[in-house]
């Protein structure tokens, strides 16, 4: 009986030991994001609900309707609708290209490796090589001037369709480097399967090929719209940084630097405003994460 | 041949896409001097030194966060998928913060946070808070590439082959798991050294003597230089990663050698 009790004994400490122990493992990485990340982050989203002598007010929010934050909100949603779908198609198909469509393998290689640079490319460099491009002395502008087609005053490297064609080269790379895998996974079985029962390319992409990686292209390009939602400094870059400028992210930049609204709590509410509409999306990519998952279990 | 066509046309519009901006910043980055081509401009970059102070700052910031990116990341999403995969949507979704909290403010976050403490008093605390702010920026990336790597192997027979050997948690984790998911590493870091050497916004304001700063400085006094600049931190970033790629590849043919 006692000897009984001992192993009871034993058994428990084992199983506590065991229970501390399997926690252990993920302390350091929830330690760091709590530090670098989670406590920051709520301690901003808590003061946007602050006034200047730190009483609770709605008061930040309620000014966030003012007319040019609207408008900025737009300009940034739309940048990264057009900036994510164009850069996601692109990027896919050239994913594709390089892996199912058969591509040599040093071309394959070549676009991985220069994907990897490209997506650096974003920000300040990406700019001045776009100014060089398409800006009013631009070597493409010369071009298409000598021909007979002027692009300025019409188009402008400033205007939304130029930071569009901007931001699409640093979406671009960000979707091949995630979505070549993806195709790369896919069997050749699954096509030998349908080839085999009489399907066409057209009808084992419809049936078969999209419907597989449908969840994990809508995913990435969802993340492409945060990538293109959250990006300041090519946007800093061409448009000097200017309290003018429409992206959030430049209005939030220059909140922070000079308290160009003159109220610190309104700047809390445009940094919360843009996590909102940020979270909304990655509900949206778990959800179809899971979706995914669920699919390429059964 | 025509099974090919789309392929090849897909891959030639990227091509243009990519190439026709490089193409026309070296063409510019020539004209430093008028009416002739040379490279005045890049003469002028290289013989700055704050030029390579910055970039050599920027490349040792970037070793730093996807060590410690790895070193935090790899551990973690073994354990989850061995012990706790009902915690992996968990990580999951706090890996993807960082794209619910954009650069702008988590380092506006951070610098309030943290004002008037050390972090935010020295020049080492404020490194500090950059790192920090990289390696939570490389999270998505290097989750997503070790989740999908340890996916790609079975890492709980290997775990309980290593530890019918006789190994512990940490052999396991450096003799077993990081090897295999080494190149799957390499991949997120890859994506994390691009973000971290051209990053412009956190370096900035954190007043850091980064190589994004620097560029944007360059640009409000020089026209040619700018250009020259693009050229240069896409050569040498273009050459890193080769490196990091062949480093990549060699040691995949190693781990397949002994087979």
């Amino acid at each position: 009986m006692a000897q009984l009790t001992q192993t009871k004994t034993d058994q428990l400490v084992v199983r506590r030991r065991a229970i501390s122990w399997t926690w252990l493992g993920v302390a350091p990485f929830f330690l760091f994001v709590a530090a670098f990340l989670i406590w920051p982050t709520l301690s901003i989203i808590g003061q946007s609900f602050l006034d200047r002598e730190r009483r609770l007010t709605l008061q930040n929010i309620l000014e966030l309707g003012r007319p040019f934050i609207v408008s900025s909100y737009m300009y940034s949603l739309q940048l990264s609708a057009v900036t994510a779908i164009g850069g996601g198609i692109l990027g896919g198909l050239l994913a594709y290209a390089i892996t199912i469509g058969g591509l040599p393998r040093p071309l394959r290689d070549a676009v991985l490796s220069f994907s990897g640079v490209a997506s650096n490319f974003a920000g300040v460099p990406l700019a001045f090589a776009f100014i060089a491009t398409l800006g009013q002395l631009g070597v493409v502008t010369q071009w298409l001037r000598a021909v007979g087609i002027n692009l300025y005053p019409t188009f402008s490297l400033y205007s939304f369709w130029g930071l569009s064609i901007v931001y699409i080269y640093f979406q671009i790379p960000l979707m091949v480097l995630i979505m070549a895998p993806a195709f790369a996974g896919m069997r050749r079985e699954w096509r030998e399967a349908a080839e085999s029962l009489g399907a066409s390319t057209w009808h084992y992409w419809r049936y078969i090929g999209l419907p597989i990686l449908f969840p994990s292209l809508l995913g990435t390009m969802v993340l492409l719209f945060g990538n293109a939602f959250g990006a300041h400094a090519t946007a800093f870059q061409l448009t000097g940084g200017g309290s003018q400028g429409n992206v959030v992210t430049i209005l939030i930049g220059a909140q922070i630097s000079s308290d160009a609204l003159a109220n610190p709590g309104l700047g809390n509410a445009l940094a919360l405003g843009m996590i909102i509409i940020m979270g909304i999306c990655i509900g949206l990519y778990t959800w179809l994460q899971r979706l995914s998952t669920r699919w390429l279990r059964s | 041949m025509l099974k090919r066509f789309w392929p090849w046309f897909w891959f030639l519009v990227g091509a243009i896409y990519f190439l026709v901006p490089l193409y026309a910043t070296f063409d510019f980055s020539l004209r430093a001097q008028r009416g002739q081509l040379s490279f005045t401009a890049y003469a002028n970059v290289l013989n700055d030194v704050k030029f390579v102070e910055s970039f050599w700052f920027s490349l040792q910031t970037a070793l730093a966060t996807i060590v410690i990116s790895a070193l935090v990341i790899v551990p973690t999403a073994y354990w989850v998928q061995l012990r706790l995969p009902r915690l992996r949507p968990v990580i999951e979704f706090f890996t993807l913060l960082p794209f619910v909290v954009p650069a702008v403010v988590l380092v506006f976050s951070l610098a309030r946070t943290y004002s008037r403490t050390p972090l935010t008093d020295s020049r080492e605390g404020l490194w500090v808070l950059l790192v920090g702010s990289y390696v939570i920026l490389s999270f998505p990336y290097m989750y997503r590439a070790v989740d999908t790597g340890l996916r790609a192997i079975n890492i709980h027979d290997l775990t309980e082959a290593a530890q019918s050997l006789g190994a512990g948690w940490f052999t396991i984790l450096t003799r077993v798991i990081f090897p295999n998911v080494f190149v799957a590493l390499l991949s997120g870091a890859f994506i994390t050294f691009a973000i971290v050497m051209g990053e412009f916004t956190i370096a900035a304001l954190l007043a850091q003597p980064a190589f994004g700063p620097y560029m944007n400085l360059l640009a409000s006094s020089k026209v040619y230089e700018p250009s020259a600049l693009a050229i240069i931190s896409f050569a040498l970033t273009w050459a890193a990663i080769a490196a990091i790629q062949w480093i990549g590849q060699g040691s995949q043919a190693r781990v397949a050698g002994p087979r």
